[in-house]
């Protein structure tokens, strides 16, 4: 009997690139994100072969998913095709043997960064969203020791103080992007950096949904079925961006989230913000067989 | 001048003691003590609020004054004592709720003027803002409803509304104490608490502002409860007096026996060393 037979063949680095006990440390700590929807759970975030600040959070979380029948897609600003989102996305493949995919469908795993992708996630898929500041309340309170105080109290009138601030000041509410929503009745989260347009998705979804802060070493998840409710008031009405009547340049589809490309001319054409939905329908306007799935909203409206 | 008009007006309402006394006092604290470390801040004080009324607490500073109104806001808890608010479903002893109740009870029932404007508002905020977290925080989710409400509260404490979304920090301290009142009887609270409300404004904006206070008791018959190290302040707001010393009540009585014909050596030195 010889000792390599009692032993494991010597690998580079353990399955998935974390070692086991950071896995199961980040196990326990989503398990427990998803016992308390909303409610942020901090972890012991480790290194990994990226900087902090460029989706290290959601990188930790997709790696202690992953296995080797998993399926990967990875978004970056929508785009699956961005250098961050291509090299995250092999280094996945590379550290696990789950296979690549551009197409929401697909996957079974989904790591995002400012989007969550326009079809339908369904029961079953989890999305991974970046984030790169968990806490809503810190524009209104620096101090983080008192601002966990304020979610222990559910003390979140300050949040309405500063929409009714910009309504005062401009007429409409003014927050863009990471809108702050208050997840199954209790606990206001900061949805990560996505656009109103997809703040709504969020709501009843079928799919699990984590947001994980690398640099701030917190987590908190939306579970299936949990309500996520942006903050509003009674008289003024949640709005998302205005882009249902805008037209994709390349696929000519239309009724979706698009980025603007500034022109020569000075004007301004669109593009899906969603790329991989715009190559779907250009290519079933080429005739090839390609399914695109249902879709959160239908003619710029939500269905 | 202007503290012989008010004296006069405090007068007037002084006629009606009698139906004032039959009613069962609003606040009730008994047996309070609080020590920090060595130093006894509060010891065995008791005080009775009737309603509409407005109770006067004088002393020097270190006095405890100051620390009993924070007790009375909840914001600190004794050693002992016992601490009752004569409102509907609310029984027992306050000092016992849970910081919720607490919280709550503090933001829709009791309403606090704080000596420095930086305590008691959000500085980096307009005033109609600061006015519309108190309501917030209460549960009101219209924006029509906070804009009018926050208007109304501030037009009672007469705060020129054309400066109603300027920040407090802008502001100067008579507007910023204006602020802190509206804020404090945005929802129209059983017990107002004013700490020191005039210090460190000039004696002509002093006026202005104890003018608003004595308007708004007597429109709304709010009962206050007001701390001032200035005799001529209490002079003019207050219905009793509560003379209080090293944590201790050394006197109290209705506000004229108390400067008219004072008892005890301290107040006595108290009274003389003002006239």
């Amino acid at each position: 009997m010889s000792i390599a037979s009692l032993t494991k063949a010597w690998q580079p680095m353990s399955y998935g690139f974390l070692d086991a006990s950071a896995k199961r440390e980040l196990r326990r700590k989503m398990l427990k994100a998803i016992a308390v929807p909303g409610c942020q759970m901090p972890y012991a975030s480790r290194e990994v072969p990226m900087a902090r600040g460029w989706g290290t959070g959601g990188l930790q979380v997709t790696l202690t998913l992953l296995k080797p029948s998993s399926v990967v897609k990875v978004i970056d600003q929508g785009a699956d095709d961005s250098v961050n989102a291509a090299s995250i996305r092999s280094f996945l493949s590379k550290v696990s043997g789950a296979a690549e995919t551009w197409d929401t469908l697909a996957a079974s795993l989904i790591q995002s960064r400012h989007r969550i992708p326009e079809e339908r996630l369904h029961a079953g898929q989890i999305l991974v969203l970046q984030v790169p500041n968990p806490e809503p309340l810190r524009p209104v309170e620096p101090n983080m020791s008192i601002a966990r105080q304020m979610h222990a109290d559910a003390d979140y009138g300050r949040l309405w103080l500063i929409l009714y601030e910009q309504i005062v000041r401009s007429g409409r509410i003014m927050e863009g992007a990471a809108y702050p929503s208050l997840v199954n009745g209790r606990h206001v989260m900061t949805p990560s950096p996505i656009p109103r347009w997809d703040v709504p998705k969020l709501h009843m979804a079928q799919h699990l949904t984590f947001l994980s802060a690398g640099r701030e070493k917190r987590l908190y998840a939306v579970p299936p079925f949990t309500k996520v409710e942006p903050l509003v008031f009674s008289d003024v009405p949640f709005k998302v961006e205005d882009h249902g009547a805008l037209t994709c340049h390349r696929s000519g589809v239309k009724g979706f989230y698009m980025n603007e490309i500034p022109q020569g001319d000075g004007g301004s054409a669109y593009e899906l913000s969603d790329s991989h939905l715009g190559i779907k329908a250009i290519r079933q306007a080429e005739g090839e067989a390609d399914r695109i799935g249902a879709t959160w909203y239908q003619n710029g409206q939500s269905a | 001048m202007v503290s012989e008009r008010t004296v006069g007006m405090t007068q007037a309402l002084s006629l009606l003691p009698p139906q004032l006394m039959t009613t069962p006092p609003l606040l009730t604290m008994t047996g309070v003590s609080r020590r920090y470390g060595d130093v006894v801040a509060l010891h065995d004080v008791s005080a009775v609020v009737y309603p509409g009324e407005v109770l006067g607490i004088v002393g020097e500073s270190g006095s405890g004054k100051s620390t009993l109104l924070r007790m009375m806001n909840l914001e600190d808890t004794p050693d002992t004592g016992d601490y009752r608010l004569a409102l509907p479903d609310l029984a027992g002893n306050l000092f016992g709720l849970d910081r919720f109740a607490r919280r709550m009870l503090c933001a829709t029932r009791i309403g606090i003027v704080y000596q420095n404007p930086h305590q008691g508002l959000l500085m980096q905020h307009t005033s109609s803002g600061n006015v519309a977290e108190r309501l917030l925080i209460a549960g009101e989710r219209s924006f029509a409803n906070l804009r009018a409400r926050g208007r109304t509260a501030l037009e009672a404490s007469e705060f020129p509304l054309d400066r109603m979304d300027a920040r407090p920090i802008e502001l100067s301290g008579g507007m910023q104490q204006r602020v802190q009142l509206a804020k404090a009887i945005a929802l129209e609270p059983a017990l107002l608490l004013l700490d020191e409300p005039t210090t460190g404004l000039d004696v002509s904006v002093q006026a202005l502002v104890l003018d608003t206070l004595k308007r708004l008791q007597r429109d709304r018959a709010i009962t206050m409860v007001i701390v001032s190290h200035d005799l001529g302040v209490i002079r003019t707001m207050a219905d009793r007096v509560m003379v209080m010393r090293r944590g201790r009540v050394v006197e109290q009585g209705l506000s004229d026996q108390i400067f008219q014909d004072p008892q005890h050596d301290y107040t006595q030195q108290l009274v003389h060393a003002k006239l």
